[in-house]
């Protein structure tokens, strides 16, 4: 008889179960609260999920619980997902999470579009508010957490891309209770202090709970109020936060932030390099340009005209010199025959001249005699020759 | 500490100075004793600018409110 009855061992019982129940439940939603709660050694986590009826074993591996964005704890109540699977040598069932989240993230989810709504009314996301991010930032602010992975990625991109940028940071809390104020506060801080051209504000990710701080009212209206531009750069690459809407730039990462706002120092110094030898090559063009211009006017016709004007004008002085001296010839011969004619009737004038020619000049008592009748017998008279004179005396007068 | 403006010694001020340069100096019509001086300037303006990219040190500087609402800056712990 026994041997009609259809036994099996209970290792073959357990694997149709575990095929039945697995292949019946891949994937769950469900929802409980937490208890006996252990994160094992082995980076397992294993608790126990229940409600006022029933309860359920529930098992996270290590993979999985890197992507966790809260820490569980007792009396938490969640909403897991996963698959039920069974776990043969201890004969029971359990939820295998993929993931999991706090009840209530909804009401946060409710309160974060709220607020955007709101503050989309206002105006607070506006392009024609958003301020220019500076081509070349000098100094730039960070408001982060001085313990946060976030100010290690910024430095570490900041150190290879641009070492020369000057950085200040003011260090806050990025969540838990009072981290919307103290970045809010921070943000004014840096604006007070000034000569800051450009602030990054975020942090690493996390779950919306600890990102809470960057969906908060005071942190947007004081993003909104910064004078100085403002990069965020809160957590994932998917999720929006409040201050990511409302900031100038927004940034997926810290990391992505500090690349997004300096140039890297390597290709600043090429464009530099490129900049220098393009202005080289211009000053150059200009410069032959220059010497050909200088070239052909030194050739030209009209540059050579003074040159030629020159010799025209020293060729007609000589002319002119030639032509000065013949006429001042020609007056002198005038004036020389003019005095030589003078001279001559001059000459012929002179009383000299006219006793060489063999005439004589009678005087009485130094007196010249003019007339036969003025000399009587007896008289003593000189007669003047050309070459000399001599004493007389009258023997026969008239 | 008094708020820094776009002062005449920053990178951008000079870099833009040096990309105006290079375009009046592309374009010729710029008088050649000018020109020359534009180049001169220019060189001079790069030469500064790489000696700013020069720096390989990240300097990170803690900015704190003191208790009368003055403002402090010290070193930030280096890792």
């Amino acid at each position: 008889m026994s041997t009609e009855k259809n036994v099996v061992t209970i290792t073959e019982l357990t694997r149709q179960i575990k095929q039945s129940l697995e292949t019946s439940f891949p994937r769950v939603w469900v929802e409980g609260e937490i208890s006996n709660f252990k994160h094992h050694t082995s980076g397992h986590l294993y608790f126990t999920l229940k409600d006022e009826g029933a309860q359920l074993s529930a098992v996270m591996w290590r993979s999985r619980v890197a992507n966790l964005t809260f820490p569980p704890e007792d009396g938490m109540k969640v909403i897991a997902r996963g698959s039920i699977t069974v776990y043969p040598p201890r004969g029971n069932y359990q939820i295998d999470i993929e993931q999991i989240q706090p009840v209530g993230i909804g009401e946060l989810q409710l309160a974060f579009e709220r607020l955007k709504q709101k503050l989309a009314a206002e105006g607070l996301f506006d392009p024609a508010h958003k301020k220019p991010i500076p081509e070349f930032p000098e100094r730039i602010g960070i408001i982060t957490s001085e313990t946060g992975a976030a100010l290690q990625d910024i430095r570490s991109v900041l150190s290879r891309r641009h070492p020369s940028v000057e950085v200040i940071l003011v260090s806050v809390r990025v969540q838990g209770a009072g981290a919307a104020e103290e970045i809010g506060d921070a943000i004014e801080q840096m604006n007070r202090y000034g000569g800051i051209d450009v602030l990054i504000v975020g942090r690493g990710g996390g779950s919306l709970e600890d990102l809470w701080a960057f969906n908060e009212e005071r942190v947007a209206r004081a993003i909104y109020a910064s004078k100085i531009p403002i990069v965020s750069a809160v957590g994932h690459e998917i999720d929006f936060s409040i201050a990511d809407f409302v900031a100038d730039l927004r940034a997926p990462t810290p990391s992505a932030a500090a690349e997004l706002i300096v140039r890297d120092r390597t290709e600043l110094l090429e464009d530099i390099g490129n900049l220098c030898y393009t202005m080289r090559g211009a000053i150059d063009t200009q410069m032959s340009s220059f010497r050909e211009r200088v070239a052909s006017l030194l050739t030209s016709y009209s540059f050579n005209r003074p040159r030629d004007l020159v010799r025209e004008f020293s060729q007609r002085v000589d002319e002119f010199d030639r032509s000065l001296g013949l006429s001042f010839n020609h007056i002198a011969q005038a004036a020389h025959q003019r005095y030589d004619s003078l001279r001559y009737h001059l000459q012929a004038l002179n009383p000299h001249g006219v006793l060489k020619r063999g005439y004589s000049i009678v005087r009485k008592e130094g007196r010249i005699v003019s007339s036969a009748h003025l000399l009587h017998r007896g008289d003593e008279a000189e007669i003047q020759f050309h070459d000399g004179t001599i004493g007389v005396q009258v023997e026969k007068g008239k | 500490m008094a708020a820094k403006k776009l002062d005449k010694n920053s990178l951008e001020h000079s870099l833009k100075r040096l990309e105006e340069i290079v375009e009046s100096l592309e374009h010729g019509d710029v008088p050649l004793d000018d020109a020359v001086n534009l180049y001169e300037e220019g060189i001079r303006i790069s030469k500064e600018c790489a000696e700013k990219l020069k720096s390989t040190e990240l300097k990170i500087k803690k900015l704190s409110k003191g208790i009368e609402g003055q403002f402090t800056l010290s070193e930030s712990d280096e890792e």
